[in-house]
């Protein structure tokens, strides 16, 4: 076997059977879906047993007439709205929905009142409530009978599914590449938040047990530095692929056992995220829902080998850039909390990297600070990926992958040279100057 | 024949001199001491010799080949700073080592436990190095040492930490490898600890040498011509070739004194004139200096003069 091979080898076993490796490898998928399974379990239960809210309505021009539904209980109050507010403010009523005399043609002036800030799911299901309303009252105004507008809704309702399918596809087919770039970037990012900090504590352990000096006698420094790296790389990518098995496999069970099936899941969700209406449609409807139906044809469309390939290159060269930096910063001191002076200019670029990803890229994945957070190479490997799930433009994508790879290699060439004399060095105080005369120095 | 001989090495660190032109012949199966104050560049010298670093100008010869990544496993080194994973089991530490020195996994775990045996030490092949005591641990470092019976063993300040008893181990240990045919370079600044084995010297100073040979030829050469003499009765020694340098009497009666010899006056003609007078010897015997005398002699003068240069 070549040196590296047997530096990887140590690296990976020595790690491999510590028990805390055993211990975190089935606990963290064992706590995974129970945190999930408690959160689907209170939810569900909280829609069950919620209670319906009083909303008090005053309603100035009497134009509305709205219904009650499971969630909100609508009670009108006869007063004006000072006097309204009064009763609101010493009653349990969740809000008061004040609604002024108004010209249907171009409605203004409504206020919805609330104890606390209402949530966002809240003020848009009321804003749906009325725009419906106001909708319909139109329509009557426009001399259409209330059989013909009854008949109409029906009609309504069921154009509102064709439109909302082809809006819907797009939509949902965000949410999947939202969710796709939600998990790759987060990956990327633990994978060598974690990883890379375990290289570093490799490192430091070399050093201050002193067995670097009889080790580098029969390894080049930058062979055991690349062993460590790739024997890291390999329990780390070993403990992962553990991970999403059996977290997939438990969250599976777990479902199961709290007796969930897809259905009331996505009921669940659908009510979630506040877009259920009052009545909704039975088991078989959304089954037979167009929505789920076309969710389930983009799940099944996405480009699985292409996004998993980029996915593989950018793990792996991201991890080599950050895993060959810890190691550099492992080398150059001598216990680890002498070591964080020198860690935050390291995961700065990563932090940066995983914000810019949800706060630039996700919402306009070909914006300008999206390009560049996805062409540079500290933050590339995070942003990239999360880009890559909206589609991204393939020079854009050879572009950071060729200066990624430079990167790497630069990264690791620095990181080697700061390596060889750092791990030599005993008692010194490094600063950045003196890394720097290292990177400088012929060994 | 010379295993290792080395050719004007130079270093430099960020402008600190570490070796100036250095010349060194180690003479196979020897017991070499490399000597010299804290810094003056012995280790610089040694991770040079072990491919750690580079020198920036100069030639190693390895049994007369250049200095190559083949010598690896013809050199075994235990460095001053020594340590070993402390999480990792002994004989698990000892294959890696040995594999890394190029052994295979059959042979090197043969010879761990020919060492352990050896050492009596069989029961700690499973224990993880965190529970062995120091004295333990050096012997298992010792072992990672030599246990690829390299032809060239390198020990930096290698009795640093070891209680009486395993360094005495450990002396046998090296006498019984020179004796197979290893040479072996002791790098100390305590001179008196490896003086006795030692047969060929070389001194270091300011990254340059200052005198190296045969320990026995270095000794003749800065031999002080002084005689201790234990005696009863009284001497003169007024005479163009002897010096009385000092003479206590002891509360026994014993007179003790030192007798510098003039140039090319033996201790035989001291001996003769002693006898014709009318004393009783009790000893006689030459003053020998230690490496230790001449290393602080050389030293001095040496930064005397460096002091008057600048």
């Amino acid at each position: 076997m070549s040196k590296i091979g047997l530096v990887i080898k140590r690296e990976f076993e020595s790690r491999v059977k510590k028990k805390s490796f055993l211990l975190a490898t089935i606990l963290v998928p064992l706590l995974f879906p129970a945190v999930i399974g408690v959160m689907v379990y209170f939810a569900i239960e909280e829609q069950k047993n919620a209670e319906q809210q009083i909303v008090y309505v005053v309603d100035e021009g009497n134009d509305f007439e709205l219904e009650d539904d499971k969630k909100y209980a609508f009670t009108s109050l006869n007063t004006d709205l000072e006097s309204a507010k009064t009763t609101f403010n010493e009653s349990e009523a969740y809000a008061l929905l004040y609604l002024p005399k108004m010209d249907l043609k171009d409605p203004q002036g409504m206020v919805l009142y609330a104890k606390k800030n209402p949530s966002l799911q809240a003020s848009s299901y009321f804003e749906n409530k009325i725009e419906s309303h106001i909708r319909d009252k139109k329509l009557q105004a426009s001399g259409i009978s209330e059989d013909q507008l009854a008949d109409l809704k029906t009609n309504i309702s069921l154009r509102a599914v064709n439109i909302s399918e082809s809006g819907e596809e797009k939509a949902s087919s965000a949410g999947v590449a939202y969710g796709i770039a939600y998990a790759f970037s987060l990956l990327v990012y633990l994978f060598v938040l974690i990883y890379g900090n375990q290289i570093m504590q490799g490192v430091i352990e070399e050093k201050s047990s002193k067995i670097v000096e009889i080790i580098v006698s029969s390894v080049k420094p930058f062979q055991l530095m690349l062993g460590k790296v790739i024997g890291v790389a390999s329990v780390g990518l070993l403990q992962f692929t553990i991970w999403v098995v059996l977290i997939f496999v438990l969250s599976t069970a777990v479902l199961t056992i709290f007796g969930l099936n897809p259905a009331d899941m996505q009921s669940a969700q659908q009510t979630m995220s506040g877009m259920n209406g009052a009545d909704q449609e039975s088991v078989e409807a959304i089954m037979n829902n167009p929505e789920v139906n076309q969710m389930m044809q983009i799940v099944y469309d996405i480009p699985y080998v292409y996004y998993l390939s980029v996915f593989i290159f950018f793990f792996v060269s991201g991890y080599l850039l950050y895993g060959a930096l810890f190691a550099a910063v492992g080398s150059a001191v001598d216990n680890v909390s002498d070591a964080q002076q020198f860690t935050l200019p390291i995961t700065l670029p990563m932090i940066i990297g995983f914000f810019g990803t949800f706060m630039f890229v996700m919402p306009e994945p070909d914006g300008n600070v999206s390009f560049w957070l996805s062409i540079i190479p500290f933050t590339s490997p995070i942003a990239m990926m999360a880009r890559v799930a909206f589609g991204v433009p393939t020079w854009e994508l050879i572009l950071s992958m060729v200066l990624m790879v430079v990167g790497f290699l630069a990264t690791i060439w620095i990181a080697g040279r700061i390596y060889r004399i750092g791990i030599l060095m005993h008692g010194t105080k490094v600063n950045f100057k003196t890394l720097f005369k290292w990177m400088r120095t012929n060994s | 024949m010379n295993i290792l001989s080395a050719n004007k090495l130079n270093k430099t660190f960020h402008k600190n001199v570490a070796l100036r032109d250095l010349d060194l012949e180690i003479p196979k199966q020897s017991i070499f001491g490399l000597l010299g104050p804290n810094g003056a560049g012995k280790s610089t010298f040694i991770r040079i010799v072990n491919q750690i670093i580079n020198s920036d100008s100069g030639n190693i010869f390895i049994n007369e080949q250049p200095l190559a990544p083949e010598h690896i496993g013809t050199i075994g080194y235990l460095p001053e700073e020594r340590g070993l994973y402390k999480k990792m089991k002994v004989g698990d530490q000892l294959l890696y080592l040995a594999q890394l020195k190029g052994l295979t996994k059959k042979e090197a775990k043969i010879r761990i436990k020919a060492w352990l045996e050896r050492f009596e030490a069989t029961d700690w092949i499973n224990k993880k190095v965190e529970g062995l005591s120091k004295g333990m641990q050096q012997k298992v470092q010792f072992i990672a040492t030599v246990m690829h019976e390299p032809e060239l063993i390198i020990l930096d300040e290698p009795f640093s930490g070891f209680d009486p008893i395993n360094a005495n181990l450990i002396k046998d240990e090296i006498l019984a490898l020179r004796e197979k045919g290893s040479t072996i370079i002791f790098s100390t600044h305590r001179m008196e600890s490896v003086e006795e084995l030692c047969d060929h010297i070389a001194l270091i100073n300011k990254a340059e040498k200052i005198l190296d040979g045969e320990k026995v030829a270095i000794k003749e050469q800065f031999k002080s011509h002084i005689f201790e003499v234990a005696y009863t009765g009284n001497i003169i020694t007024a005479n163009e070739q002897f010096d009385l340098l000092s003479s206590n009497k002891r509360p026994d009666g014993v007179s003790v004194s030192k007798i510098k010899l003039a140039e090319d006056t033996s201790a035989n003609d001291l001996l003769r004139s002693l006898m014709d007078q009318s004393v009783n010897i009790v000893s006689f015997q030459e003053e020998i200096p230690s490496i230790s005398d001449i290393f602080i002699k050389l030293v001095q003068g040496n930064n005397v003069e460096n002091e008057i240069v600048a």
